[in-house]
């Protein structure tokens, strides 16, 4: 066990896929030399060379298109959006090529492509740097959808979406970057938990919750501050969001009969509204309360002065569980 | 794939772009080697790539060119017959097809638009993988890696970056094969091909771009993308280019060559742009009367490829009775068995539809197939889940 940021995780996890492959390359913009802007490709460069570590011209259409064409001849690209709000561009690359040609082609060619995205908001930047649009992907098919929300996750789950056969957008909560933890760099990726599998991070009988990304952290801490109020939560972490582990959500819901879902993304077709809708579909019978949803608003990502009013916080998240226990909440009184 | 220094061989090149289009030969601004009347013309720079090109090839291209028009006709029949529910034609663009596709090597990879069904000829591909995607039945005709030909791109000049990445890719692995993307005159606008030529250029990667400057995009001319001759776009990117008669297959050969040869050398990408005319409608959903001057067809129809090649054969007392009957018996034969294979190939099945969308286990996706094989399970024919007016 190693103590190590999130950020070094995911650099020593791209590492270890640049030794034990020849076929993965490494692009995006500014991920040689300076190794990102926020490092995660520290060193790689100088270590494995300009050819499998490639500094590529600014046009995110073009990094995802010419990845598709490696993937083409056999390789297994690893692409760096360098932020959430800049992936627009590439969008078409994504949904009508990367998603589509292992359909297109009766199976024929396969796109092992990992998409990174540092997503998500709480470090003061200016627009287009702290947007969650993970919901774009999770709707399209042919997509795979993974975040994590540690550094042994970050670790693993990104040398596992490497050596997947699939395209996987790899989202990284970049607000979590500098939080350090353990990372057991000897754990197999092979052996561990696959990364579409969601996991228990604290049990509890009263609410499950469910999170991923970096408001798994705040979950957990929510977690915390309800047992000194005698609830009991059960935080699950998603990991994969497409598909989405409803083993793991429904066999929880059973247990607790009451399901809160937390992300920053904006409330109006996002993932929250899927979870709430299969769990309903799938627990109906075991609901003592209607699902509730603790969201980022339908809103533009705000100036940063006023970000932490649009992503949920500790409070707003206890909020969300009380009405779900049918305490006294925020909306006591409220009509639907 | 990294970075070349500043003192890439490129700028050497970029003014050679420039060497044999404006060498004597050009006719109307365009390399021409065939005129339009049958008559070959000589030209020193060009000439040297087609040494090797005998009577027995000319006669061999002159074939190619007619066996893909009769794919092309047999094809529009095909739907207008029901058999097909769309088919993009390429009449009038076999020379600029057939002279690329010709100068291929089999290790080469192309990554084309929908309207290359000529160029899969020349890959060798299955006759009836041409109609497959037209009639519905697949979204690929052909396994790519079986003629080393992507699926067909509908999103226009999404490919080129397919082909730039491909290159990337050749340069990796330090082959001498080269990637060769087509596209059209509309195309050219796309952000994508703009990127790509970014790319490719600043990668020096062995990648061709081959546009067909077809003069129409659907309704569109040439003139709404592009105030300037496509091929003078290139020197932006710091690409070499070449313009060429593209209803002239020994012009087109010959570039085409020219700029593989620039591939496989490590001296990076090079445009063509081959000056065609698109005889046809957009595809056969598309009527060209309401926006297109006859006049113009009539112009092109002057200039049309295949009697070109056909004249220069007379020229040389190459186009006897024989040549022409067994011409006109291959490209029967073909479209035979490519009408045969459409008309015979079994459909697909319904639960096909959730095949190929992932390469591993899905729940999501397993569980909505397994819901639906229920729904089917309890019609006692499968077509009647679909009808129209419900069974119920």
């Amino acid at each position: 066990m190693t103590q190590m940021t999130f950020a070094r995780a995911i650099n020593a996890g791209l590492r270890k896929s640049l030794e034990n492959d020849p076929k993965v390359v490494l692009l995006g913009e500014d991920i040689g030399a300076l190794g990102g802007v926020f490092r995660v490709t520290d060193g790689l460069q100088k270590d494995f060379g300009t050819h499998r570590v490639v500094d590529t011209p600014l046009a995110e259409s073009a990094i995802v298109g010419t990845a598709v064409g490696l993937a083409y001849r056999g390789y297994r690209p690893v692409v760096e959006i360098q932020f959430d709000g800049f992936i627009y561009p590439a969008f078409d690359q994504i949904v009508s090529q990367v998603a589509k040609l292992h359909y297109r082609t009766r199976g024929a060619v396969k796109m092992p492509i990992t998409i990174r995205v540092p997503f998500g908001g709480g470090i003061g930047s200016p627009e287009h740097h702290s947007e969650s649009p993970e919901a774009y992907f999770t709707h399209t098919s042919g997509l795979r959808v993974v975040t994590v929300s540690n550094p042994q996750d970050a670790h693993t789950v990104i040398q596992q979406a490497i050596s997947c056969d699939d395209p996987v957008l790899y989202f990284e909560p970049k607000r979590r970057y500098h939080d350090k933890g353990e990372v057991d760099e000897a754990l197999d990726p092979r052996a561990a938990v696959p990364m579409d599998q969601a996991r228990v991070v604290t049990d509890g009988t009263d609410v499950t919750l469910v999170a991923y990304g970096p408001l798994v952290k705040t979950a957990r801490d929510a977690a915390v501050a309800a047992a000194d109020e005698g609830i009991s939560i059960e935080v699950i972490d998603l990991r994969s969001l497409a598909p989405v582990d409803y083993g793991t959500v429904v066999a929880s819901v059973r247990k607790t009969g009451r399901l809160v879902v937390t992300h920053e993304a904006g409330q109006s077709g996002g993932l929250g509204a899927e979870v709430a809708a299969s769990i309903t579909e799938r627990c109906f019978y075991y609901l003592e309360a209607a699902p509730v949803r603790v969201t980022g608003f339908d809103i533009p990502y705000p100036y940063s002065k006023l970000e932490m009013h649009h992503l949920p916080g500790l409070d707003r998240i206890l909020d969300g569980v009380d009405r779900a226990l049918g305490r006294p909440n925020s909306l006591s009184g409220l009509e639907g | 794939m990294g970075q070349r220094s500043a003192s890439a061989p490129i700028a050497a090149d970029f003014t050679g772009a420039g060497g044999p289009a404006e060498a004597s030969g050009r006719a109307g601004g365009l390399v021409q080697l065939i005129t339009p009347s049958g008559e070959r013309v000589s030209h020193p720079e060009f000439d040297p790539w087609l040494q090797d090109i005998t009577d027995d090839h000319l006669c061999s291209l002159f074939e190619d060119m007619s066996v893909i028009r009769r794919i092309d006709v047999e094809a529009t029949a095909l739907q207008r017959q029901g058999e097909l529910a769309l088919w993009p034609p390429l009449l009038g663009q076999e020379a600029a097809q057939i002279g690329s596709g010709r100068a291929l090597r089999e290790d080469d990879f192309v990554f084309s638009s929908y309207r290359e069904n000529g160029v899969a000829y020349c890959r060798g591909v299955d006759l009836t993988d041409i109609v497959r995607v037209w009639r519905g039945n697949a979204s690929s005709g052909w396994d790519p890696y079986s003629i080393n030909m992507a699926t067909p791109q509908i999103i226009i000049g999404a490919q080129t970056l397919h082909a730039t990445g491909y290159a990337m890719g050749i340069q990796n692995d330090g082959a001498d094969s080269a990637a060769v993307t087509y596209f059209g005159d509309g195309a050219t606008s796309e952000g994508d091909v703009n990127e790509a030529m970014v790319f490719a250029a600043s990668f020096q990667v062995p990648v061709v771009f081959f546009c067909t400057n077809n003069h129409w995009a659907i309704s569109e001319p040439v003139r709404l993308q592009s105030h300037i001759q496509l091929a003078d776009r290139a020197a932006g990117f710091g690409i070499p280019s070449l313009r060429v008669d593209g209803n002239d297959v020994l012009a087109v050969m010959a570039a085409t060559r020219v700029a593989l040869d620039r591939a496989r050398r490590g001296g990076g990408p090079t445009f063509i742009e081959a000056v065609s005319y698109r005889m046809g409608p957009h595809t056969t959903a598309d009527d060209p009367t309401r926006y297109r001057d006859a006049n113009e067809l009539e112009d092109w129809a002057a200039k049309d490829p295949i009697s070109r090649v056909a004249a220069l054969l007379d020229r040389k007392g190459l186009l006897t009775a024989e040549l022409q009957q067994q011409v006109r018996d291959k490209a029967d034969a073909v479209a035979r068995e490519m009408r045969t294979g459409c008309t015979t190939m079994p459909d697909p099945q319904p639960l096909d539809v959730f095949k190929h969308v992932y390469s591993t286990p899905n729940s999501w996706l397993d569980r909505q197939q397994d819901h639906y094989a229920r729904y089917l399970a309890s019609f006692g024919d499968p077509a009647e889940a679909v009808s129209e007016e419900g069974a119920r």
